[in-house]
């Protein structure tokens, strides 16, 4: 491509482009569609959102974690314990606290754990969850431990829509909402000079030292914007759900949300989408029927995209539209 | 619980955190490569030992020996067959092959043999309780003691006195320069990775009494095995060894006196470890 | 007489047994055109990793402006005006050629720390970007990634994020290293159009490129300065054709 060309391209990366409706039409069909579903859709929902905060660390910046769990539980907890405890159900406000607390925890975390990297800083992440998941366990009082706190009301949306708990109808729009917001900020800071340079970090972490990139800076600050998201996720999944436990802060659900990344294509916003969408209706419809198999099969599935499809479902996609172009 | 049970207890899982972790964190300071599935292979040596002795009435040790073998020759043909694939590929490569890896092996064992927590059969020489003098404790853990410090032993004067010692050695160091030295690194690599996994597979027959064995022991243990080694430094044998009884001590005196979530004190005390001294105990410096 | 831009004072590394810079003492001026030669093992682009930061001395100290930054972190240099390219590219493979240059350009505009305006609006950094692609040659390719393209031209754009950081001293590790010889006039040309107040300091082998290009050469041999001195001293120096040149000057 040549350099007018290419100036052009880069120019206008960030504008809108009429495809990108799509999800958000399709999320609204669904609602209208699937109305036995939303339950589920909720779930994807906020899968969703929760794995593109992990894009934003591991697909843009290159941070590699199998933690990220933690803060999506820390939103969690800290509006299931307002909800519980202090009284403090609004909805709202909550997921403002909650966006608070877990990103608060993603910036002193991130800023004392990155000063690591590769193997340790891995396992670092590991061990940042599971010392909050031990921790929840052992002030149960707080928490509920194991068993978790069952029944959490939370108030009417902006005083006027009430959550649903039979067909989770104010839930999915809620969720929707929810991830519309975050998923504009996101994009915006992608695209931004900033989210550029997180690229490069992710690129060739020398190299960026050696242009006079605070790189560390700039790696803590996507640490703890995602850590943020994430927790919004979790806040999100606990208002929806009206429950909460310690599975929100366990391997699982980290490792979950890193094969959803990885199966829709990281590094580029709308693989969470296809991800997430792809894991849930393939893990709704089989792991229920026959959950051995079904490990079975995203085992051999990673290898398989490790050695042949780093890119995801997008990832293939595009080398599929490139082949097809060069014909 | 008095103190010298604690510690004898905790020296004993530590053994076995050891034995298993010991061949990871060879491999991963000789191939820098992010290996996931470690725990695995750990676990595949337990099912090995638990299926010999079951189905084919073979005595323990024999046993041991069959599960140290025929993991090693599997990890051998992995290695060469997939993992060396991924030695150029970026750490997210390797860790999603190796969590898949994990799932097939945890999947593949529940079909097999069943989700049920498997038993050994210990021997008699190893049941009961042995008489120290100042206290009678549990055969199989004094054993277990003991054998970690003869492995302890026996790797300390492979790599000190023997010539593959050597260029292992070698190798973690630096290895551009031990290949430029005439060192054929790919063999080295398949070598100890399959010494250090079988190394695994007898840790987690070994250790099934303790540890327990079941299909989630290489997700449950993940954490553990991961601070063992890099606490211990990369590639450091001695490391590994104090940095695992440490641990297996603590985790010991955490369980008996917080049983809820006092293990969050190894992880807090992990990170902070970490921290300060980032090469772990007897790493280098980068 | 210029100004001393940079200045390092007895630097010196070992790692262990092996001293790979014995008490260096080095001057470059503003506006030097200075190119550092000698056998291979030498030391050069250690010297150059520890006028960068990459690398902390064993002793001595680095002087830049008269200012001690011997303790100063790479990335800082940078912004104090130091600016190198690598012997071996280190370049964002993933990622287009004009976007590789933008993202330095960016950095030096100080654009990099907006976390809201999109990066494509930045008409000043996309147009120095552009300048700079074009200054080396790269037009044909600049939207192409660089995995894609050959290595030569993979060291243009090396030198162009390099430039792209608008130094005011660039060391150079052999810039020329890898580019066909048809193509290596354009690297010659680059640095001519160079500011003259910029200090240039070339690492290289390609000896028909450093007489050409410095007026001033240090020979260095086994971490230590060898000799020193204008081009046509070094020439004229038996002791360094020796050592490292041969006989391929005396035609």
């Amino acid at each position: 491509m040549s350099l007018p060309a290419a100036t052009l391209e880069a120019a206008t990366r960030h504008r809108l482009r009429a495809w990108e409706a799509l999800p958000w039409l399709a999320a609204l069909g669904a609602f209208f569609l699937f109305p036995d579903y939303l339950a589920f859709g909720t779930q994807v929902l906020v899968m969703i959102l929760f794995a593109l905060s992990l894009d934003l660390v591991l697909g843009y910046a290159g941070i590699v974690t199998l933690g990220h769990a933690a803060f999506f539980g820390a939103g969690a907890y800290t509006v299931a314990m307002l909800a519980a405890h202090a009284g403090w159900n609004e909805p709202l406000s909550g997921l403002a606290v909650a966006a608070l607390v877990a990103g608060l925890l993603g910036l002193a975390s991130g800023w004392v754990l990155l000063r690591t990297h590769g193997l340790t800083l891995l396992m670092l992440t590991l061990c940042t969850m599971a010392l909050l998941e031990q921790a929840a366990n052992m002030f149960s009082g707080f928490t509920g431990g194991f068993d978790g706190m069952p029944g959490l009301a939370f108030q009417p949306i902006l005083g006027r829509f009430e959550f649903d708990v039979l067909y989770f109808r104010t839930q999915y729009l809620y969720a929707l909402a929810v991830l519309f917001a975050c998923f504009i900020a996101l994009r915006v800071l992608v695209h931004s000079s900033f989210g550029r340079s997180l690229t490069g970090i992710r690129e060739n972490l020398l190299r960026m030292h050696a242009v006079g990139a605070p790189v560390r800076a700039r790696q803590v600050l996507a640490y703890a914007v995602s850590a943020a998201l994430a927790g919004v996720a979790g806040a999100v999944f606990v208002q929806a759900t009206s429950y909460v436990n310690l599975a929100v802060l366990g391997l699982e659900r980290a490792a979950g949300v890193l094969i959803i990344l990885i199966l829709g294509g990281y590094g580029r916003l709308y693989g969470a989408f296809v991800g997430a969408l792809a894991y849930l209706l393939l893990e709704h419809t089989l792991s229920k029927a026959y959950p051995t198999a079904w490990q079975l099969g995203i085992g051999i599935t990673l290898v398989l995209v490790a050695l042949y499809a780093r890119n995801g479902i997008l990832g293939l996609a595009d080398a599929l539209r490139r082949r097809w172009r060069e014909r | 619980m008095d103190l010298a049970s604690i510690l004898l207890g905790g020296l004993a899982a530590g053994m076995v955190l050891f034995v298993v972790s010991v061949g990871l964190s060879v491999t991963m300071g000789l191939m820098g490569f992010v290996n996931l599935a470690h725990g695995g292979f750990a676990m595949l040596g337990g099912y090995a030992v638990v299926l010999a002795m079951r189905h084919w009435g073979l005595p323990f040790g024999a046993a041991l020996a069959l599960g140290f073998v025929a993991v090693a020759l599997v990890a051998a043909l992995l290695e060469r067959t997939l993992y060396a694939r991924l030695y150029r590929a970026s750490e997210l490569d390797q860790v999603l092959f190796t969590i898949g890896l994990v799932f097939v092996m945890v999947a593949g064992v529940t079909l097999t043999v069943g989700p049920e927590t498997q038993g050994v059969q210990l021997p008699p020489w190893l049941r009961g309780q042995t008489d120290l003098g100042f206290l009678k404790y549990r055969t199989y853990s004094l054993a277990l003691i003991a054998f970690g410090v003869l492995l302890m032993a026996a790797l300390w004067l492979g790599f000190e006195r023997t010539r593959i010692g050597a260029q292992i050695r070698a190798a973690v160091d630096n290895r551009r320069m031990a290949e430029s030295m005439g060192v054929n690194v790919r063999r080295l690599f398949t070598l100890t990775f399959a010494l250090g996994s079988g190394l695994a597979a007898a840790g987690g027959g070994l250790g099934a009494e303790i540890l327990g064995l079941d299909p989630q022991y290489p997700l449950r243990y993940l954490a553990y095995f991961l601070i063992v080694v890099a606490v211990g430094g990369l590639g450091r044998v001695s490391g590994v060894f104090f940095a695992a009884l440490a641990l297996g001590v603590l985790d010991f005196v955490l369980k008996v006196h917080f049983p809820k979530g006092g293990t969050m004190f190894i992880y807090a005390l992990t990170i902070a470890f970490l921290l300060a001294r980032p090469q772990g105990l007897f790493g280098k410096r980068a | 007489m210029s100004a001393v831009l940079l200045e390092t004072q007895g630097l010196s590394k070992r790692f262990g047994a092996l001293e790979v810079a014995r008490g260096i003492d080095f001057r470059l001026e503003a506006g030097a055109r200075h190119a550092l030669i000698g056998p291979n093992g030498a030391g050069k682009t250690t010297f150059v990793n520890l006028l960068t930061g990459v690398l902390a001395p064993t002793d001595g100290r680095v002087l830049l402006d008269g200012e001690d930054v011997t303790r100063l972190a790479p990335a800082k240099r940078v912004k104090r005006g130091i600016a190198r390219t690598f012997q071996i590219n280190q370049l964002f493979r993933g990622l287009p050629v004009l976007e590789n240059v933008a993202l330095a350009v960016a950095e030096r505009l100080g654009a990099g720390g907006d976390m809201v305006r999109p990066a494509g609006r930045r008409a000043d950094v996309l147009a120095e970007a552009g300048r700079l692609v074009e200054l080396l040659h790269l037009g044909a390719d600049a939207g192409r990634r660089i995995d894609e393209l050959p290595y030569g031209r993979q060291r243009l754009v090396e030198i162009a994020i390099a430039l792209g950081l608008e130094p005011r001293l660039l060391l150079l590790d052999e810039p020329a290293a890898g580019i066909p010889s048809a193509e290596s006039h354009i690297v010659l040309e680059a640095i001519a159009a160079l500011p003259p107040a910029i200090a240039v300091l070339i690492i290289e082998h390609d000896m028909d490129l450093v007489f050409r290009f410095a007026e001033r050469i240090t020979v260095l041999v086994g971490g230590a300065i060898f000799a020193e001195g204008t081009r046509a001293e070094i020439a004229a120096n038996r002791e360094v054709r020796a050592v490292y040149l041969g006989t391929a000057l005396d035609a």
